[in-house]
């Protein structure tokens, strides 16, 4: 971030590297295009897109700054954010050193399988002794490496006097190793060096799934964030200007701001006269006009025409971070839910623990000596390791979320397909979740080609919100942009051009009785487009489909009560309107009292507190950053649908993971009394365990096979994007 | 006896050598960009664009 203040100290130095955000790579194309097309801008030594995290890392000369790359992206017909320094870095971590455990017991239990069928196939003597003492170097370095984060989540459960499914993990598979250590010491018969490996791998499979479940839909929900302003131009009392980051900022300074930045502080405009994009904050999609005097938020972006404001409030004070505590309080009942897997764990735990030690008191009993007994309690203890168990919920999750992700909807985590499966209603907000939030033309057919291609060169050179809308309706046509000369945004008026020397331009009408309007002047004459706020289109079947699974839908909404109305008569549902953030809230708190779980639909920061304070919620990829990170999935694109077939996804994977318990009990049915009775060698073990976790990871592959809801609507949606 | 003091190290040999193929590819970012990947075989190689 310090390009700023290299661009006036140091004209050449080593190269830059910067990263963007860039939502729009959808195709092998867009990677094409912006690898081409960047690398051409002088001072771009390299471009490399991820398409897996929409991000595109630029190495350029520091001579060139952020702003002007994002701009020529724009330019290539791409909308880019400055990317945060690699926020999701943490979560990175723990995946990686999940999948180094992986790796490592995976390298063990092959290795130790080598020499344990061997022993199996009848090696004695010498060389079973051999054997086990390999195994031994082997086992006891990865069981200490791969076994560290199912120690360290026991030892912490235990220090707070608690249990978890990690406890009789550890407990067993310490036992285990001890005794086998043991057995290879004194020469006896059987050792369990490759069960313990095994459990190990099995488990942290499971594992690695959950984490890795959790940061794709993070990446994905990452990489449409970033919408508030990291930092602003600040002038000092001797009129000098320098860049400083948002977390930096102090009330009293002074910003300027130019047109198309977001505002890092809340303030008061000090001069200058221009409009406002309030969307994250409101969800209001019209323009506001604001001067002198006027507050501004954090977020908010300035379309117009450049300003300097003075800060009142950074950081944790500004409204929107008070809008963030409010949703902190509201999110604190839902982390009260748990998870499926910990509340089968909380019975599960004392039972197998007192199988164990009761095995063990009875072969005591029955004079079997201390050595045999503990043998015993270990397989037990062994084969009653939660190894399905643990697979049996990440696996139907994670299999659930990527087929999910494929049509449009990014689940967070598997605790939000838990609830997704168990909500009985919805309540939706108005306006960017009915509708699309985003001004669109509605009478474009009055416009030729040639006037199409202009108006779409003009329009994707401004940031306001009905240009953004115009050129989005545009593309959607194939229109193929004008090229002309002398581009340039006349604050306050609209886009001035040269189109083969002619004036053109996409202004504001001169009458302010319409409101949400634009012309395209040309030759002197004025076409006035119309702009509306439409429904999504698949709205009336999205909410069709919800009552055909059971789930009645309402609307809560903010807006005027006037103008939810014919909304909601239009698509069948009741409707409540005039609500302010507190009021949804309590709407919300009264739908629960009365026994129902709400599935949440909403996307602006108002509807944040309600979205975390809901049994489950969804948020539009269009939403405010707030209501996307509130929310518990997000749906892209313009179609709703993607809500509906949450729902039939997640009430699917939720009979399968019930389905892969049942089968972990009947295995267990089956393969307690024999370890019990001391039937168990380590054969068994390892055919037991290897069997249950296939079954269970089998059962849960069936949910890469499309619903009946889903598979109806699949071609629609993949045309829709 | 001779084949397992020959083999049993070829074998943990080969496995490490998988295991660190694997710490490589994690470390020097093979795993960053999957889907990527798979689309950058469709990119096409002209020069007039």
């Amino acid at each position: 971030m310090n390009v700023h203040a290299a661009i006036d100290e140091s004209a050449v130095s080593s190269p830059e590297d910067s990263r963007f955000t860039v939502p729009g790579i959808k195709c092998a194309g867009c990677i094409g295009k912006i690898e081409r097309g960047l690398a051409e801008v002088p001072g771009v030594s390299a471009v490399r897109v991820n398409f897996t995290a929409k991000r595109v890392a630029v190495s350029h000369e520091p001579a060139l700054n952020d702003e002007a790359i994002i701009e020529e992206l724009r330019k290539l017909g791409f909308e880019a954010e400055r990317a945060a320094e690699n926020p999701l870095a943490r979560d990175d971590a723990e995946t990686r050193r999940l999948l180094r455990a992986l790796a490592v017991s995976g390298f063990g239990m092959m290795n130790i399988m080598l020499l344990s069928v061997s022993i199996w196939a009848g090696a004695d003597g010498i060389t079973r002794e051999m054997f086990h003492w390999l195994s031994a170097l082997i086992g006891v370095p990865v069981v200490a490496y791969a076994g560290r984060p199912f120690f360290s989540s026991a030892l912490m459960a235990l220090r707070y006097g608690r249990t978890n499914m990690d406890v009789p993990i550890s407990i067993g598979v310490l036992l285990a190793t001890g005794l086998s250590l043991y057995e290879t010491m004194t020469g006896g018969p059987h050792a369990y060096f490759d069960g313990a490996v095994m459990l190990l791998f099995f488990l942290l499979a499971g594992r690695v799934l959950d984490a890795m479940m959790r940061d794709r839909a993070r990446s994905g929900i990452a990489s449409l964030l970033g919408r508030m302003g990291r930092g602003a131009t600040v002038r000092d009392a001797e009129g000098k200007t320098r860049w400083v980051a948002a977390e930096s900022l102090a009330p009293g300074m002074e910003m300027l701001v130019a047109a198309g930045e977001s505002f890092a502080a809340d303030g008061s405009i000090l001069e200058g006269r221009t409009s406002i994009d309030s969307s994250m904050l409101t969800g209001e999609s019209k323009p506001l006009a604001a001067g002198s005097g006027d507050m501004v938020h954090a977020g908010m972006i300035n379309l117009g025409a450049p300003i300097r404001v003075r800060v009142t409030a950074t950081g944790s004070d500004t409204t929107i971070a008070e809008i963030a505590r409010l949703m902190d309080e509201a999110g604190q009942s839902r982390s009260r839910y748990v998870r499926i897997a910990d509340r089968a764990a909380r019975y599960y735990t004392p039972a197998v623990h007192s199988l164990a030690f009761a095995s063990f008191v009875g072969w005591m009993i029955a004079g079997a000596g201390i050595h045999q007994s503990l043998l015993i309690a270990a397989a037990v203890l062994i084969i009653t390791c939660p190894c399905a168990l643990g697979l049996a919920v990440p696996a139907a999750q994670v299999v659930a979320a990527s087929n999910l992700m494929k049509r449009g909807l990014l689940v967070k985590d598997g605790s939000a397909l838990e609830r997704l499966a168990t909500a009985n209603c919805v309540a939706f907000d108005k306006t960017g979740t009915l509708t699309l939030g985003e001004p669109r033309p509605s009478d474009l057919d009055k416009l030729d080609g040639e006037d199409k291609a202009i108006a779409l060169a003009l329009a994707q050179g401004s940031r306001h919100p009905l240009s953004r809308g115009l050129a989005a309706a545009l593309r959607a046509e194939d229109v193929v942009p004008a090229t002309l000369a002398d581009l340039r945004e006349v604050p306050g008026e609209g886009m001035r051009g040269l189109f083969r020397g002619a004036e053109v331009g996409l202004l504001r009408p001169d009458s302010a009785d319409v409101e949400l309007a634009v012309e395209l002047v040309r030759q002197g004459e004025r076409r006035r487009i119309l702009f509306s706020d439409p429904l999504r289109p698949d709205a009336r079947e999205t909410i069709d489909v919800l009552a055909g699974l059971g789930l009645e839908s309402s609307v809560v909404s903010g807006d005027r009560i006037a103008a939810v109305e014919p909304v909601a008569r239009e698509l069948g549902i009741s409707a409540l309107g005039d609500l302010r953030p507190a009021d949804k809230l309590e709407v919300l708190d009264g739908m629960a009292r009365s026994g129902k779980r709400v599935l949440m639909v909403g996307d602006g920061l108002n509807d944040g507190p309600a979205l975390a304070a809901a049994h489950v919620s969804i948020a539009p990829g269009s939403a405010s950053d707030v209501s996307q990170q509130a929310a518990d999935a997000v749906f892209i694109g313009e179609r709703l649908m993607p809500v509906a077939v949450a729902i039939d996804v997640a009430r699917r994977t939720m009979a399968i993971v019930r389905q892969n318990f049942a089968a972990a009990i009947i295995y267990n049915l089956l393969a307690v009394p024999l370890a019990i009775l001391g039937y168990v060698t380590p054969l068994i073990a390892a055919i037991a365990m290897s069997t249950s976790s296939l079954i269970v990871v089998g059962n849960s592959l069936r949910l890469a096979v499309p619903g009946k809801i889903a598979g109806k609507i699949a071609g629609k949606i993949g045309r829709a994007r | 006896m001779n084949g397992l003091s020959f083999l049993i190290p070829v074998a943990l040999f080969m496995g490490l050598c998988g295991l660190g193929a694997f710490f490589w590819a994690m470390r020097s970012g093979q795993f960053e960009d999957l889907d990527g990947a798979a689309q950058r075989i469709l990119i096409e190689d002209d020069d007039n664009t």
